[in-house]
């Protein structure tokens, strides 16, 4: 039986209907994407807008510091970890009577992974950045 | 769990139009639902803290739509321009519907 986890993948992936993404972990990527769109009302986000601070290396994926900011009028910032069971963590929402547009704060990440920053900004478009960060020892364990 | 505890770290005092810190904690075990009782090998039932919002004097401020991949004990840390004095509120909501809040005033100075 030659069907790896890649052909499966491909498969899958095609079954789903998502775009080819240059990535292995395809079912992911696919939660991934639908999570954005929910987030934009299917509105594809450009490359930046919104900075997110996270370290490079976990020890400890069960509480790992991470910080989002994005200029002023920004209404809400979510935050993704592409590699967990379910990829969502946090929405914030910020207000007129907000200070600085950022927000920190603790997260579980399962495994090595990209953590993903979507921003719907004060014009009314989304900026979206991500950034890998290898964990050591994995949280959501038991 | 009783012991759940919030709590806020506010300055007492701000100038109006200051931009001030809040930094928030509450004490909750955030049980994500993928963990397995060691024991019976049975699934525990998720059981998060899953919305926090703060306002100040009845008008929402800041407020957080909170998954299972927050860590225990979540934290969360905004800022806020201080309009002048009155009162924060905050509120966090957990699963089986107990909000837990606390108040803090602000002052002038």
């Amino acid at each position: 039986m030659q069907l790896n986890r890649r052909s499966f993948g491909l498969l899958a992936a095609a079954a789903a209907g998502a775009t080819a993404l240059p990535r292995a972990a395809f079912a992911d990527e696919a939660l991934v994407k639908e999570a954005i769109m929910a987030f934009t009302g299917g509105v594809e986000p450009t490359e930046g807008g919104v900075t997110l601070g996270a370290p490079e290396i976990a020890e400890n994926g069960n509480t790992v510091p991470i910080e989002v900011s994005a200029g002023d009028g920004t209404e809400a910032i979510m935050i993704l970890a592409a590699g967990n069971p379910n990829p969502g963590v946090a929405t914030f929402h910020f207000t007129k009577l907000s200070g600085e547009i950022a927000a920190t704060t603790r997260i579980r990440l399962a495994k090595t992974q990209d953590v993903i920053a979507v921003a719907r900004l004060g014009d009314g478009s989304f900026g979206m950045t991500r950034r890998e960060v290898k964990v050591t020892i994995g949280g959501c364990g038991g | 769990m009783s012991n759940v505890k919030p709590r806020v770290k506010v300055p007492k005092k701000a100038e109006v139009g200051e931009i001030i810190t809040i930094k928030t904690l509450i004490s909750h075990p955030m049980e994500s639902g993928q963990r397995k009782d060691r024991s019976t090998g049975e699934l525990i039932p998720r059981k998060i803290i899953n919305r926090f919002t703060a306002s100040f004097n009845g008008e929402t401020v800041f407020w957080t739509e909170l998954e299972p991949a927050v860590s225990s004990n979540p934290y969360i840390e905004f800022s806020v321009k201080f309009p002048g004095e009155g009162t924060f509120r905050f509120e966090w909501v957990d699963d089986d519907g107990t909000v837990y809040d606390l108040e803090k005033d602000v002052k002038v100075g």
